[in-house]
């Protein structure tokens, strides 16, 4: 008997090494994923009788993808890995996970958080008509669906994310109108210094955008978008540039935007992992340390879901996090090994910080946004409804704000608002971003059925 | 006119299923996100405003998806695969309010 239960949330890049790392180590750890396929959302696997080879859905990446897939399937036997499973509560050393429409509690000794991110985006005129969607959106329509997100797209935002899927979308012989960074050349040009050092990653960079290039695409930079046309659907694209100057009108049904990424932290919240601003995410992120230790004994957070990084750094982070599990269960590791991921880390973490300086957030467009403009997609919160309530002057953080005004308080809990809430609680009241501190968790972290909900015990834990 | 473009992948078996009442058709693999977006431009309509929804993260996160069979189940569109034989409504069922008051989530269906 076993005394060692590990539970790893998450069956992306850093989920899968990390269980790898476990079941190398002799353990069996019960791997929870939202998904149908392991792979998470870079590594996503189509449906069963799609037929695109992998060079095609993962360009230059195939063969991670390719490697990690395969080692879910060679540790089919070893792991415990249930599919289709939403973890919608965490608490002391049980999940509430749905299933199938039914909730169970699993109970875990280690925990390991490998929960991934989404796009990070800013409201502004008519960001919730259909045909508006993420970047990432637009990549798992293709890569998942082989659709694209209209008969003429624009990509609209910031980020490698940005060049990555209009170029995919060129590949597969989609009509791309433009692509419209909101950074600037300058600040592109600024950090190619620091790219020098990364070559990997510039070489990739500029292969999409020299393809773009060839192919005729317009590529503007500085842009900011005005407001979308269309009512019941996109019609186009109305931008200026950062600079002020006249407004120019791109003709599209569908709009990609994106300005990378943000972390999914609900369970560490839940749990009770203690918060440090991160400068470079503009966001909370649960405290870690180069290992992956959260503040909470038994706790390990790994990949994009504690701090963004990319899918390189999430597979050694995540294997990092078993390490660290095995070694505080008292089980002998690796440290050459352990070391290794370090170093590789920390060289990611440098390159990450040339990547947001290449492709800065466009803070300034939330004071510009109009009142309105919806914040809120759930409860329909309009940027107004905030500004009039942060103008009354006592609130001074998200928690305050959510409750007067429902403000991520709706369906997504946040996900889609919370960002830029908080940049616009913050510039409202002139204070920095890390003042506001961040909306708390509550569980359900997403719907779940009424009819699941476990015996009364945990609903009440769950209500407080 | 539909959002979603179909560039890959057309050769896969016919799926049929409803669609506010209409017969028609998706391809096996499909989501219930795709099934409805290449057929027409919205997902639902808001509860407060009555503003068209088309989904936004496709991945499950931003929760502006969820679509109603005529048994009165909850969907997220982009989560749930497409089935043979789905009754799906993009509006809520007459007379019964913005949700339905009956068993909204069945056992046994993707949440």
């Amino acid at each position: 008997m076993n005394a060692i239960q590990p539970v790893i949330v998450g069956a992306g890049p850093a989920g899968i090494r990390a269980a790898q790392a476990l079941v190398q180590a002799g353990l069996k750890p019960i791997v929870l994923d939202e998904s149908f396929h392991p792979g998470g959302q870079i590594y996503r696997q189509p449906p069963p009788g799609f037929t695109r080879p992998k060079s095609q859905l993962y360009g230059t990446e195939h063969h991670k993808a390719d490697s990690l897939h395969r080692q879910m399937q060679a540790m089919e036997s070893s792991i415990d890995y249930r599919p289709q499973s939403l973890v919608w509560n965490a608490q002391g050393h049980a999940l509430d996970v749905i299933q199938a429409g039914r909730s169970t509690r699993v109970e875990f000794s280690h925990l390991i958080l490998a929960t991934g991110a989404t796009d990070r985006v800013l409201p502004f005129e008519g960001w919730t008509t259909p045909g508006v969607y993420t970047l990432g959106a637009s990549q798992i329509a293709l890569k998942f669906q082989g659709t694209v997100i209209g008969s003429r797209v624009t990509f609209l935002g910031t980020g490698p994310l940005l060049y990555l899927v209009a170029y995919q979308y060129v590949k597969a012989g989609a009509n791309v109108v433009a692509v419209l960074d909101t950074g600037s050349l300058a600040a592109r040009a600024g950090a190619l210094a620091g790219m020098l050092r990364t070559p990997a990653l510039l070489a990739k960079g500029l292969v999409f955008m020299a393809y773009l290039c060839a192919k005729g695409i317009p590529m503007l930079s500085n842009v900011r978008p005005v407001r979308v046309q269309g009512q019941e659907r996109v019609r186009g694209l109305v931008c200026r540039s950062a600079d002020g100057g006249r407004e120019r009108t791109f003709d599209c049904d569908g709009i990609g935007y994106g300005l990378g990424l943000r972390s999914e932290t609900q369970l560490a919240s839940l749990l009770g992992c203690e918060y440090r601003f991160h400068a470079r995410d503009r966001a909370w992120l649960p405290q870690r340390d180069e290992a992956g230790r959260s503040s909470l004994p038994q706790v390990y957070l790994a990949g994009d879901g504690a701090g963004i990084m990319g899918a390189d750094a999430a597979e050694r982070a995540g294997e990092r996090a078993a390490l660290a599990l095995l070694a505080d269960a008292g089980m002998a590791i690796d440290q050459n090994r352990a070391q290794q991921l370090e170093h590789q880390l920390q060289h990611i973490d440098r390159s990450r910080t040339v990547l947001e300086r290449a492709f800065p957030f466009p803070a300034d467009m939330v004071p510009s946004v109009a009142d309105e403009v919806v914040l809120c997609r759930c409860e329909e919160v309009t940027v107004g409804t905030v500004r009039r309530a942060i103008a009354d002057g006592s609130i001074a953080e998200m928690n305050r704000l959510k409750a007067l005004t429902r403000v991520g308080m709706g369906r997504c809990q946040g996900r889609m608002c919370a960002a830029a809430t908080a940049e616009l609680l913050a510039s409202a009241r002139n204070v920095p971003l890390a003042d506001v501190g961040r909306i708390r968790t509550q569980p359900p972290v997403k719907p779940i059925p009424i009819m699941a909900c476990p015996p009364p015990a945990a609903c009440e834990k769950a209500g407080t | 006119m539909q959002i979603l473009q179909r560039v890959a992948e057309r050769h896969r078996p016919a799926v049929a299923f409803t669609l506010d009442g209409a017969p028609v058709c998706a391809l096996e693999g499909d989501t219930v996100l795709t099934a409805i977006l290449t057929q027409q431009a919205h997902l639902r309509r808001t509860e407060f405003t009555g503003a068209a929804r088309a989904g936004f993260c496709m991945m499950g996160a931003c929760q502006d998806c969820w679509v109603l069979t005529e048994s009165g189940a909850r969907l997220r569109a982009c989560t749930q695969m497409i089935e043979s034989g789905m009754q799906l409504r993009t509006r809520p069922l007459q007379g019964s309010g913005v949700l339905p008051l009956t068993d909204p989530w069945p056992p046994g269906e993707a949440v």
